[in-house]
């Protein structure tokens, strides 16, 4: 998957745990609580999300590369590269 | 559903077909083993089933009743829809909130808001002798009117909300602390800190005469900051959505299936056996049966120091009215008496503590389209002694039930206009009926007095939800079952 994929993918998990949120503006570079409404159990669906999806472990003392979605799609982006874009 | 019925994961064997424990030929074939059994169908195990089964845990809930919710559930009886547990939601928000718990309950279980259909309450009160303190889910005027009514205490409360609204009561590792004894720092009005817990208590305390100021700082929260709710079809909207979407993610879920013993192996939760003798093996147990219950369950590891059940029981009497409680003038949703100037909350010496008490209309709710309820209700709920309810043989059981009744309606009419001529049906339950439903010693509404917040036993894989894990009220007990859930089975 290439990185735009996996921003999509990552968009697609936060519209299921936040349905009420407006996405559309969401700045990459800025902290997702900075923005959304996110707390920690929220951040632990984003990883269970992707494990479900995935098959991917993240453990916890990764989670701090999820803060942003840049780094987000940085941390992904070796993990996810065989996987295949969503259709 | 086909096989084992779970959507994804490792194929599971099959074993012996289980009985349905009612005669019925066996028609259930368990996997091996479950990555999680639930121990009751109640608002904590089944959101902590639907976290499970969403993360295509294999899970199933073993209830032991006939029907689903435990302390809240819905009958019928002589042609009518009757609840019983649930008088409102608390923590109710609009739709649409982004905050709160109920916006992160619906969150973490995918719902929405509609799904529980929740609407506002009309409006409440607190009312003592002299003194009387309105509210709905307008929290400053809640405080506006706490103010009016005790105008010499305004900057006391002013202070003792800022210190609540600070308090992280989420925070799993708190201390406990008595409750009136924080109040006194901030009121010295003995009877506005009555009025302050008399609610909160009626809805939350396993612990008589005080509280602990965590879950004081919970209650207070979701009754008099968030406010009541309630769906138009009572708490069957709320129990029928969870088990359909259970189901729907693959969740097993089996009534009349009670469990008799948790087997544990070397310190460890292994699974559990069945009223019937059938045992099923799971990596986890979570269950909801309360503390001591649950460690009776797991009698082969007994726990270090004995764990005490709690005390605190209630009877409620249901009416049945041949019209609108507000045909009659009556308006509010929820009133909180006391009639004498002390309020004492505890397990009265008497079968049922009548000086006070909770009078709840399920009609008095803002419905959309001006909805009507096809029947009136008043339902009062009064303090009662569980051991006399208990011991008591069949033969005087009844008659001190209805004669209980009448002196409980006597002292709240006091509150609300004559609904005598009125009543065309009348339900009462007791602690007996709580126990028989709930499975809690003692039918203990609230669970044990001390509360075990991380949910964690002194058996590895066997975990506490719902009352006694110590997140109260509707949405909190829901809450429960997803925070132990998340804390401990799927990380």
């Amino acid at each position: 998957m290439a990185p735009a994929d996996i921003r999509q993918v990552v968009l697609d998990i936060l519209e299921r745990i936040a349905p009420d949120e407006d996405l559309s503006s969401l700045d990459d570079s800025v902290p997702f609580r900075e923005q959304m409404e996110l707390d920690s159990m929220d951040f632990l669906d984003i990883v269970m999300e992707l494990r479900k999806q995935y098959r991917i472990q993240i453990p916890e003392s990764d989670y701090e590369h999820l803060v942003t979605m840049d780094s987000t799609v940085a941390y992904l982006t070796p993990l996810l590269k065989d996987a295949p874009a969503p259709a | 559903m086909s096989g084992c019925g779970f959507a994804a994961g490792p194929p599971c064997p099959v074993r012996e077909p289980v009985g349905t424990g009612d005669g019925l030929p066996p028609t259930w074939f368990p996997p091996v083993r479950y990555h999680t059994v639930i121990i009751g169908a109640g608002m904590s195990g089944l959101a902590a089933g639907i976290r499970l089964a969403y993360y295509e845990k294999p899970v199933c809930i073993l209830e032991r009743h006939t029907t689903i919710g435990g302390l809240n559930s819905f009958y019928r009886l002589r042609g009518r829809n009757y609840d019983v547990g649930l008088h409102a939601v608390t923590n109710y928000a609009p739709p649409g909130t982004r905050r709160g718990p109920l916006a992160k309950l619906l969150k973490q279980l995918r719902l929405r808001w509609d799904d529980f259909d929740l609407s506002p309450q009309c409006g409440s009160s607190v009312v003592f002798p002299g003194h009387r303190i309105p509210f709905d889910n307008d929290f400053d005027r809640f405080c506006d009117n706490v103010c009016d009514e005790f105008p010499q205490q305004a900057d006391g409360f002013r202070r003792l909300v800022a210190t609540i609204d600070a308090f992280d009561e989420l925070n799993l590792e708190q201390e406990p602390q008595s409750a009136r004894a924080v109040l006194a720092e901030h009121v010295s009005d003995p009877m506005l800190i009555d009025m302050l817990l008399c609610p909160l208590m009626f809805y939350g305390s396993a612990i008589p005469h005080d509280m602990d100021f965590s879950q004081f700082c919970i209650m207070f929260k979701s009754v008099f900051v968030q406010g009541f709710g309630r769906p138009y079809r009572g708490v069957r909207q709320i129990l029928k959505t969870l088990v359909r979407h259970y189901r729907e993610l693959g969740g097993e879920l089996k009534l009349r299936h009670g469990v008799r013993e948790i087997r544990v192996d070397n310190g460890r939760a292994v699974g559990v056996v069945l009223d019937d003798g059938t045992e099923i093996e799971a990596e986890n147990v979570l269950s909801s049966a309360g503390h001591a219950e649950t460690c009776r369950l797991a009698d082969q590891a007994p726990p270090p120091a004995p764990v005490q059940a709690g005390e605190l029981s209630f009877n409620e009497a249901i009416f049945v009215l041949d019209r609108q409680p507000s045909d009659l003038g009556h308006d509010e949703t929820i009133v909180f008496y006391n009639n004498r100037n002390e309020f004492e909350y505890a397990s009265p010496e008497d079968p049922c503590d009548v000086r006070s008490g909770i009078i709840c209309s399920p009609n008095n709710f803002r419905y959309d389209d001006d909805l009507r309820l096809e029947d009136g209700y008043i339902r009062i709920t009064a303090l009662a002694n569980p051991d006399y309810w208990m011991n008591l043989p069949d033969e005087e059981y009844y008659p001190a039930k209805e004669a209980w009744c009448e002196r409980m309606l006597l002292s709240a009419l006091e509150h609300i206009p004559d609904i005598r001529p009125h009543i065309v049906d009348t339900d009462v339950f007791t602690p007996r009926t709580i126990r028989r439903f709930t499975g809690h010693d003692r039918g203990a509404v609230y669970g044990a007095p001390k509360k075990i917040l991380t949910g964690s036993t002194h058996v590895d894989g066997l975990y506490l939800c719902g009352t006694d894990q110590g997140f109260l009220g509707i949405i909190g007990s829901m809450l429960s079952g997803i925070t132990m859930a998340n804390n401990h089975l799927l990380r």
